[in-house]
């Protein structure tokens, strides 16, 4: 009801107004008849998109958590590299990382006999298991340094509660202390969750088929420009907003915050 | 130094990076280079955006407000490259036309040029959110203020508020540099021949994709150290007379 009544407000009905007529104006000036040929395949790249957003963004995650513990509270001999790993994940583009597994690991692997005659073979020939790896490496690098924050955040007092009544330290590292590292980065975790759904589209340079490449397919079949990409574009958006969403949930279930 | 390399066996990756004709060295320092003029280039350009994009939604009409509220919320959900695309394939477009109609024919656009408008529109989302939380953290007292005494509003951004956010907004803005300097890279699928463009030839002509690769990644990385440095100087320098925040809080 507030957000209708914010939405009422008459130089706001003017630009819907005109954003209407320009959604219109696209719909029927512009090409949308490749549609059809395409649609398959568009679904089929959106699902790949969102599968690799998914699996790398929870691998990632899982692998943050140890980076971001032994920067936090490790010994030299753990937090020196986990630091290092983060500066260099972070100081580098993407793109150059993706290449570096994708070209570099790619030409390496061949050369070694025992490899091509492994079980794993067959996949390792693909572009998606590097695709994956890359992204899980860059956000467990953007992650891991956020979890440090978080971890060194925690409130010491309750460790040492948990410690003088004689809570295993597992058992209060998994129900005091990684809890409410969590909910403190929340938000943070779903910002960065979006800027990895913005990383996928990279990895159609080294030839995964996702929505982005799905799109430069059409607009080099085709020759058609804008279309494939508006429509990439409100794709996007609109999964950007679904993970908003999601995480908007995630965050009112955290009590008293 | 020969006999070194020699032992540790990277007298061929030497060999390969150096920068006369045979190796490729001077090729990727020309990337670097490319890189990162686009780099500064769009960070000014975003700069610029961001500062008049941050005043638009503070002080701007309701009108204004909602147009920047629309781009920041958009340049923000999409990516980068996708955005690159569009902004490209527009920009190249329009300036065709324009001067087809001025009578002059097609225009060839160079790439730096193209890469800085286009980065510099992602930055300018990104400066202005920046911008604007830091002129917020601004006393509101010292703005009112200047606009007691008549202060007109570009001498007062000149004189109050630039200089009183500069301390809040630091951060945001080394963050912003470092993405500038990350995202040029993403020119490289445009064929702009930047330093991982120049880098990925270099390393398809000769198939020694690990040594160009971890080279221009070392190239980045200093890059990223070197401006972290100078950032936290213009930090420290921003915040002179203020107190230290050690010691505040818990």
């Amino acid at each position: 009801m507030k957000t209708l009544r914010a939405l009422m407000q008459p130089h706001r009905i003017v630009l819907i107004v005109l954003f209407a007529a320009l959604v219109i104006w696209c719909a029927v000036s512009l090409r949308w008849d490749w549609i059809p040929d395409y649609a398959p395949l568009a679904i089929e790249g959106l699902w790949r998109t969102i599968w690799i957003l998914v699996v790398t963004c929870v691998l990632g995650f899982l692998l943050a958590v140890p980076l971001g513990l032994a920067q936090a509270i490790g010994p030299w001999y753990l937090s020196m590299p986990a630091r290092m790993f983060c500066t260099v994940i972070r100081g580098t583009p993407l793109l150059l990382q993706i290449w570096l597994l994708y070209y570099g690991l790619g030409s390496l692997f061949p050369q070694i006999p025992w490899i091509r005659s492994s079980e794993l073979w067959p996949y390792l020939r693909q572009a998606w298991p590097y695709a994956v790896l890359a992204l899980t490496l860059s956000y467990a690098g953007y992650e891991g340094e956020v979890m440090r924050g978080a971890f060194a955040s925690v409130n010491k007092g309750q460790l040492e509660a948990a410690n003088a009544f004689g809570m295993p330290r597992f058992t209060a590292f998994r129900r005091i202390w990684l809890p409410q590292a969590i909910r403190s980065v929340l938000p943070t975790l779903g910002g960065e969750t979006i800027l990895q759904l913005k990383a996928t589209p990279l990895v159609a340079t080294i030839t995964v088929v996702e929505i982005y490449s799905v799109s430069s397919r059409v607009r080099s079949d085709t020759f058609i420009v804008y279309e494939p990409l508006l429509l990439l574009a409100v794709f996007y958006m609109l999964i950007a907003g679904g993970i908003n969403l999601l995480f908007r949930r995630f965050e009112k279930q955290v009590p008293g915050v | 130094m020969e006999l070194i390399l020699e032992t540790l066996g990277l007298a061929k990756s030497a060999e390969l990076l150096s920068l006369s004709p045979p190796g490729w060295g001077g090729n990727l320092l020309r990337g670097l280079v490319n890189s990162l003029q686009i780099a500064f280039g769009a960070f000014g350009f975003g700069l610029i955006i961001g500062l008049f994009g941050a005043s638009g939604k503070l002080y701007g009409g309701v009108v204004l407000r909602d147009l920047l509220a629309i781009y920041t919320t958009v340049i923000r959900a999409v990516p980068e490259l996708v955005l690159i695309l569009i902004l490209y394939y527009v920009g190249t477009d329009l300036i065709n036309q324009v001067s087809q109609a001025l009578g002059y024919g097609r225009v060839e656009i160079s790439g730096v040029v193209a890469g800085i408008w286009v980065l510099g529109i992602v930055q300018g989302a990104y400066a202005t959110e920046v911008l604007r939380g830091a002129i917020q953290a601004v006393p509101t007292g010292q703005i009112e203020a200047a606009r007691a005494y008549g202060m007109p509003p570009m001498l007062l951004m000149r004189r109050v508020t630039i200089p009183a956010m500069m301390s809040y907004a630091t951060p945001g803005l080394a963050n912003l540099w470092l993405i500038a300097t990350k995202d040029t890279a993403l020119l490289a699928i445009v064929g702009f021949s930047e330093l991982t463009l120049e880098t990925r030839q270099a390393a398809s002509s000769t198939r020694a994709y690990f040594t160009f690769f971890l080279a221009a990644g070392a190239l980045y990385l200093i890059v990223t150290l070197f401006s972290g440095v100078i950032f936290a100087r213009i930090e420290k320098w921003a915040r002179r007379g203020q107190p230290s925040l050690k010691g505040t809080g818990r």
